[in-house]
């Protein structure tokens, strides 16, 4: 038995050891809105955060991940994240959506530790996030209208 | 009603599955009760019916199949096309709302299940949703409004034409009387459905939704909050959890297997066998082995320690680097005609110089962000499934088939697709889904493919060898064009032996080619199929338009003039050439009379591109401007391509313009994103997009060596140009396919612009270095 906090709340499960974060959160958690995507790390749909740093869901084990706070896309809070909010939908950066959880993940970290990002510390950030439809420019524009919105 | 920003998406939230309604009744125009006979089509005497009349299924335009008013005035509407980023369910509320005068805000989607006989024709695919459904949809919406006066009109005792509606109300001016939507719906529903000649549908010019930009999409909050309900996040009680090895090689199978290991992994459940289709398979299972668990980390787990030996059957000796070789041998030779205008042979003969090119594009998967998955359950009498497909209805037909079980006993919940891009047409994931829960004795089973699963077991996109011979008197001028255009066909998936493209490939670039040539021929020598071909977003425009596009600048090269003015030299005068005239019986299967050629809106969309992008403007060092343009999915699209490459051979995309002219535009933004993402799509596919074989068997297998194009490597800036000449007179186009086509070559006639190089074969990858 596992004990992990997810979104504020105490989990208990009862996986293997190293059964990805990933499926503990949506296969026994039924919280959905980590996405699978690749499995190993090389397109972000995953991503959620643990103590506030973005991690990729599906190469974290779920024994490792006890003692964090774990945060998904459902339980997101504080202005970088209302901001990214806010600017996804007034730029309508969703095409299918299922990407759009880790990018948002992405981004709300990104702001939280660099409130003014250039391109370029777009690009570090968030290229481990793939999109299909390729809302990547929209993204970009997203991140910098947050920025503004942040500062008021 | 959910909040003021706009739009709700009632069906695929926390409603999620049991997706009955949110209220306990849904009243007024709710079609529970009826029996309801299709509206037979007005035939105008036309033997051929074509566009979304001639479809399976047909067009269904009941208001009292896709509309509900419940007593509080919240309009319900039915969705009947899957929804995979396209936009398609903001843009059906949008239209059915302009005519039904309804306040957007209280109208909600919800998504309509698998069931063509009931709602009409449900493959998403061809760039057709709103194409095929802008006039039926607008007839829902005008027939339900004059339902609603109808009602009114009776109640106040008041001739009709003395009604307006407007905002979710009926309004008798003269008498200052109004009344909502909610309180005629009862009698409204008792209402005979006008005939369709008793429409009056708006004027253009009254659109307060249609063709206006900055709507809310109804999808957004939820997304942008994590609720969204995919075909992956499915909730059914008690189920398990799946994956399935499959032969490596298409047509192999089990030869012998040892489970004993994979049982002994914690949570794994059972190890069942899958029967082998043979080949073709069309839309079937590959066969193998299902591994179900308490968990899909379990599942995977217990597939990695299962023993197999596989019986790898007749494709085991696929190669690619082989077959690109026999695939430029057979286009070296004289193949099938497919089109033949004036004396091919005589016109090279007497060219002052003759120019020849072949172009090679691999395999390409089409890698939805969210790979193929389905969850169902399935009993002795009944079974109903939950997953992200672009054909509902073809699972509904399968699954009643395979099962043995009335259609009306197969239920299939299409939800929210994470990308499909042509993959989720192909529902052997669903079938699989069903094969599991049955074996589980009606256990439900949410069947994963991982992304190595989807990547080696794909539909894949054709591999093909495009040459191209041409011409050109002493000016420069082309006289003769000979392409010979060589691919393994989707019908291979159908037809043993299926060697030749159909209609349906050969009509999307390659006959369809509008320069003006005198003599003009298109060859289609055989091709054998070794794997599973299906459809990919733009399907053989991709390699059509890459050759044709690229073969073009080539041949604007050649007689040293600039590229967008021979392109637009080869297009000729302003004409409307009709599809005979192209040797194109299918047209994408509309009617000739509506959708000729029109060169004329090519060239618009090319010099619009061409202005919008400053076409000859000074650039950097290293810096190049390339050019392409197309004709698909009866809309026209043009591409500038600003491409710069370093020194060492590094190549970035500082800008796209893209023009785009598509009839009429329901929804602006919805058109912007799509090119918007075709563009990436192209540079993703041109970059870096290879699925190769060797011994029968994919060699990639994830993002790592399946790349697509990432932020920081995607062109940096994307301008859209919407070009609408004739506003809604135009009969609409597609748009979730036309923007890809002229991105490939319009980049590669930029790297050559750039740098020199001309890039005859796909991906790019390395070559610039």
């Amino acid at each position: 038995m596992i004990t992990l906090k997810v979104n504020g709340e105490q989990r208990q499960v009862d996986v293997e050891d190293d059964t990805p974060l990933l499926w503990v959160l949506r296969d026994e958690l039924k919280i959905t809105g980590p996405k699978f995507g690749c499995g190993i790390a090389m397109c972000g749909a995953c991503t959620v955060q643990a103590d506030g740093t973005p991690i990729r869901s599906c190469q974290t084990m779920a024994a490792d991940a006890a003692g964090m706070e774990i945060t998904t896309i459902e339980a997101i809070s504080g202005k970088e994240a209302k901001a990214i909010q806010a600017a996804w939908e007034e730029l309508a950066v969703p095409q299918c959506g299922y990407c759009q959880s880790g990018q948002m993940m992405s981004a709300t970290a990104l702001l939280r530790d660099t409130p003014k990002p250039t391109d370029g510390d777009i690009d570090a950030a968030m290229w481990g996030n793939a999109c299909r439809c390729a809302t990547y420019h929209r993204i970009r524009a997203a991140i910098h209208r947050a920025a503004e919105i942040m500062e008021g | 009603m959910t909040g003021s920003t706009g739009l709700t998406n009632g069906g695929l939230t926390t409603g999620g599955l049991t997706n009955v309604s949110r209220r306990s009744v849904l009243l007024g125009l709710a079609a529970g009760t009826f029996v309801l006979a299709t509206r037979p089509r007005l035939s105008f005497g036309q033997d051929k019916v074509y566009g979304a009349d001639a479809m399976p299924g047909g067009v269904k335009d009941d208001p009292r199949i896709f509309l509900s008013i419940a007593d509080d005035g919240e309009v319900t509407l039915l969705c009947n096309r899957a929804e995979m980023g396209q936009g398609i369910r903001t843009s059906w509320a949008m239209v059915v709302a302009d005519e039904l005068e309804a306040d957007l805000a209280r109208c909600t989607v919800r998504q309509a299940p698998g069931d063509e006989a009931r709602y009409g024709n449900q493959n998403t695919d061809g760039s057709r949703s709103m194409r095929h459904h802008f006039m039926p949809l607008r007839r829902i919406g005008a027939a339900a409004r004059q339902m609603l006066e109808a009602e009114a009109a009776a109640r106040w005792d008041v001739p009709v034409a003395e009604l307006r509606t407007d905002s979710h109300e009926v309004v008798h001016a003269a008498s200052g009387r109004r009344i909502g939507f909610g309180a005629l719906a009862r009698g409204a529903a008792e209402r005979p459905v006008p005939a369709e000649t008793a429409l009056a549908l708006k004027t253009p010019d009254r659109f307060r939704y249609i063709g206006k930009a900055a709507l809310p999409l109804v999808d957004n909050h939820d997304i942008t909050t994590g609720k969204p309900v995919y075909g992956i996040d499915a909730q059914v009680d008690g189920m398990a959890f799946a994956v399935v090895a499959r032969p490596p090689v298409y047509g192999g199978k089990v030869k012998r297997y040892d489970a004993t290991e994979a049982l002994k992994v914690p949570g794994v459940l059972k190890v069942v066998p899958i029967a082998a289709p043979g080949i073709p398979s069309v839309f079937a299972p590959l066969g193998g082995l299902g591994v179900v668990a308490e968990n899909t980390f379990a599942a995977i787990k217990g597939r990695s320690m299962l023993e197999i030996e596989w019986e790898d059957g007749p494709n085991a000796g696929y190669d690619s680097a082989s077959y690109r070789d026999t695939l430029q041998s057979a286009a070296e030779k004289p193949g099938k005609v497919v089109r033949n205008d004036g004396d091919v042979d005589a016109g090279l003969a007497g060219a002052a110089r003759r120019v020849t090119a072949s172009y090679y594009l691999p395999h390409l998967a089409q890698a939805p962000m969210e790979p193929p998955t389905a969850t169902a359950r399935v009993s002795a009498d009944s079974c109903e499934i939950w997953c992200s497909v672009q054909n509902p209805q073809a699972i509904r037909n399968d699954l009643s088939q395979r099962l043995g079980l009335p259609a009306e006993k197969v239920t299939v919940n299409t939800m929210l697709l994470g990308g499909g891009f042509g993959r989720k047409s192909k529902p052997d994931f669903a079938s699989e889904a069903a094969i599991l829960s049955r074996a589980m004795d009606g256990r439900p089973v949410k069947l994963t493919f991982t992304r190595e699963d989807d990547i080696r077991n794909g539909f894949l996109h054709t591999v093909s060898v495009e040459r191209l011979e041409a011409g050109l008197d002493e000016t420069g001028k082309p006289v003769a064009w000979l392409h010979r255009t060589v691919a393994p066909t989707i019908q291979s998936l159908f037809a043993p032996g299926a060697e030749h493209e159909g209609g349906f490939e050969l009509g999307m670039g390659a006959v369809d080619m509008p320069f003006a040539i005198p003599n003009v021929r298109v060859e289609n020598p055989a091709a054998e199929a070794h794997t599973r071909i299906g459809w990919f977003r733009a399907v053989s425009n991709v390699p059509h338009a890459f050759a044709v596009q690229s073969f073009a600048a080539e041949l604007a090269d050649a007689a040293g003039r600039d590229q967008k003015d021979c392109l637009l030299e080869l297009l000729g005068p302003d004409r409307k050439i009709a599809a005979s005239a192209l040797s194109d019986p299918w047209l994408y299967g509309e009617d000739p009379e509506k959708y000729p050629f029109d060169t004329g809106r090519l060239r618009a969309v090319i010099e619009t591109a061409a202005r919008e992008a400053g076409w000859g403007r000074d650039l950097p060092a290293g810096h190049g401007l390339g050019i392409a343009a197309h004709r698909s999915f009866l809309s026209y699209a043009a591409v500038v391509v600003e491409a710069a490459v370093s020194d060492s051979g590094e190549l970035s995309i500082p800008r796209v313009d893209i023009a785009f002219d598509c009839g009429a535009v329901v929804n602006p933004d919805r058109v912007r994103s799509q090119l918007e993402g075709a563009v990436v799509f192209g540079v993703s596919l041109a970059t870096t997009g290879e699925i190769s074989f060797a011994e029968g068997r994919v060699e990639q297998s994830n993002f790592h060596d399946y790349e697509v194009t990432r932020i920081d490597t995607a062109p940096r800036r994307i301008h859209t140009h919407l070009v609408s000449p004739t506003g809604f007179d135009a009969p609409l186009g597609g748009v979730g396919e036309p923007g890809l086509p002229p991105v490939a070559p319009a980049l590669a006639n930029a790297i050559f612009a750039a740098c020199g190089k001309r890039i005859r074969s796909l991906p790019i990858r390395d070559q610039l270095a």
